[in-house]
């Protein structure tokens, strides 16, 4: 599959992942369905009696959503095999990472892409690459500035697991996301 | 009835360690062959007489006598064996050679003339025809008698081949010690795993060496801004030249055979790899190809008109080809199999070297470009980066062994292989220098 079909594929995957998460609200935050919005609407009845000593409410900065503390700190996108697609899984974690960019535009990210160890060196500099961008895309799909961004792909020069199974194959088929100021 | 030279060749098929690894140097290669040749050429070479103070400083005939040996087209007879030393050519007694089986003898002398001043002659004899069929005299010191003994090797073999000898070339290569740091370094050593030097050390990914064709200069990529840069080095002075630090992807270097231009792979920021040439003197640059795929690993034609790449435009990475002056398109060169990758142009130009998916392991393949043939020469699961020695007799490559890289070549012609390990840590990506420039 060439990379720019493989590229486009992971933009329609991950454009949809989006839309079936649910609405933006008018506020621009998206709209969690389902029971996260009933346990909103149920507290703001009850007031101050579900808020008891010790369990807080959640501080959410704005235009960040519950939860993207846990999804930020992921920060590795693993591939399958020969693709620089995204799994769907991934979608909420690069939302997350998008929305933090959004609301920091002091802060980028370099995406760093690997390969397995199969394959031709320089070749396998082109697939991390591929999946660098792929990650890159659906950053800037969601409103990161390309500012923000730089890619770099090590190929099959810096796995993170050494050895030749299956398992440590899908450990280095990955992109790491990290953050610099 | 095979002869004993050639029983003993099977023996050595197995394992036969050839070099000793020295205690300290733990980047030395070391040469194993593994898969030897019947119908070897039996060959003596005969311990050379010294003449001078103290010992002489190298076992010139141990050398020249692992050099034919590892070219696979000679087995050296064992020094036990002899019937005879003869140091002196009234001495050779050819009755004696011919009961041996040996067609070839090899006899010489190191003479101490003068301080670390070394005269060193040789004559090689046909058995058979009970004549000289060459001698030569070299002047040497202790310093360069490797060196010496290497090219009196070359002279021999063309000899008794026709084939100019490659044993006086040297071999780059990357060598990984994954530690707290890991540590990445480019070296240089000889043909035989000798005199390795460290040219390049770096915590962060060095990889694709390529050779200058006069073999004074070395192009690689080094990682050590946390981006991919292209650098060429002076081997002579160590001093070194960026060359190439765009945007994206600056890598696979390859030297045009007039040695003034690069070809190279750039992406820019949107992560398109294309291929480059580049005049690394003047900067001037030009883009060769234009296609949302990945285009990368170039290597020049012969005739330096044509670049032979890696692309995955029809799906899996194929081999094509295109003019460097345009404004032809690419052609695609490999049809046999789903993965080709990562060409290399035999020094003849009939004969492509890739890394080929055969049936699932990453192989060295040979491409005959006349005819069309795909053959398969190695057998491990991840071989890769295929090298030509520069008289095109071997290829050398990297390949897996227990968890580890390693170095190994292969005759083209698939017939010989030799394993070449290192004491420590991984090594990979060997490129065989050109001939030394005189």
């Amino acid at each position: 599959m060439s990379r720019k079909l493989l590229i486009l594929l992971a933009m329609a995957v991950f454009a949809l992942a989006a839309c079936s998460k649910g609405g933006t609200k008018p506020d621009g935050t998206e709209g969690a369905e389902g029971d996260a919005a009933a346990a909103g609407d149920y507290s703001s009845q009850s007031g101050l009696e579900t808020g008891t000593v010790g369990q807080g409410t959640e501080y959410v900065e704005a235009g960040m959503e519950p939860g993207d503390d846990a999804l930020i700190a992921e920060t590795v996108i693993y591939f399958d095999f020969d693709t620089a697609r995204i799994r769907t899984e991934y979608s909420e974690v690069l939302a997350a990472h998008a929305r933090r960019l959004g609301v920091k535009s002091d802060l980028a990210v370099r995406l760093e892409g690997h390969a397995d160890e199969r394959g031709s060196r320089e070749y396998n500099i082109g697939l991390g690459e591929s999946r660098a961008q792929a990650v890159r895309q659906a950053l800037m799909l969601q409103g990161v500035s390309a500012t923000q961004i730089t890619t770099v792909s090590y190929g099959e020069e810096r796995p993170a697991v050494t050895g030749s199974s299956e398992e440590a194959w899908e450990r280095n088929r990955r992109v790491e996301i990290v953050y610099s100021e | 009835m095979m002869n004993s030279a050639l029983l003993r060749l099977i023996r050595l098929v197995g394992l036969v360690t050839l070099m000793t690894v020295s205690q300290t140097g733990n980047a030395q290669l070391r040469i194993e062959i593994s898969r030897g040749v019947s119908g070897a050429v039996p060959v003596a070479v005969v311990p050379f007489a010294y003449e001078g103070r103290g010992q002489p400083p190298l076992d010139v005939a141990g050398l020249i006598s692992d050099d034919l040996l590892r070219s696979g087209r000679f087995a050296p007879i064992d020094r036990e064996d002899m019937i005879g030393r003869p140091t002196a050519a009234q001495d050779v007694n050819f009755t004696d050679w011919r009961l041996l089986k040996t067609d070839y003898v090899v006899i010489g002398r190191v003479v101490e003339d003068g301080l670390d001043r070394y005269q060193l002659q040789f004559q090689v004899f046909d058995v058979f025809r009970g004549n000289q069929v060459l001698g030569y005299q070299f002047q040497a010191t202790a310093g360069n008698m490797r060196a010496v003994g290497h090219r009196a090797a070359d002279l021999i073999f063309e000899k008794l081949t026709g084939i100019p000898g490659a044993f006086s070339t040297r071999v780059a290569y990357v060598s990984v010690v994954r530690d707290q740091e890991d540590v990445y370094r480019l070296i240089v050593a000889d043909a035989d795993g000798a005199n390795p030097v460290i040219i390049a050390e770096s915590s962060k990914p060095l990889m694709s060496p390529a050779w200058s064709p006069d073999g004074r200069r070395i192009a690689y990529v080094s990682f050590e801004n946390n981006r991919s840069a292209v650098y060429v080095q002076e081997l002579s002075t160590g001093s070194r030249k960026q060359v190439s630090a765009s945007p994206g992807i600056n890598g696979a270097p390859s030297y045009s055979p007039d040695g003034r231009w690069l070809a190279l792979t750039l992406s820019g920021v949107d992560g398109n790899l294309d291929i480059h040439v580049l005049n690394p003197a003047t900067g001037q640059k030009r883009r060769l190809t234009r296609n949302p795929a990945i285009d990368t690993e170039p290597a020049w034609s012969i005739d330096g008109k044509h670049i032979y790449f890696t692309s995955d435009r029809s799906g899996g990475p194929q081999i094509y080809k295109i003019a460097v002056e345009g404004p032809t398109s690419p052609q695609r060169v490999t049809f046999e199999g789903r993965y080709n990758a990562r060409p290399r142009i035999s020094p003849d130009g009939g004969t492509l070297a890739v890394v080929h998916n055969d049936r699932g392991n990453y192989r060295i393949a040979v491409i005959d470009l006349e005819r069309k043939t795909t053959q398969v020469l190695s057998d491990g699961r991840q071989d890769e980066s295929p090298s030509f020695a520069p008289n095109g007799s071997m290829l050398i490559y990297a390949t897996g062994s227990g968890g580890r890289g390693v170095l190994a070549a292969v005759s083209t012609d698939g017939r010989v292989k030799q394993s070449i390990g290192s004491a420590a840590g991984d090594v990979r990506e060997p490129a065989w220098s050109p001939y030394p420039a005189d």
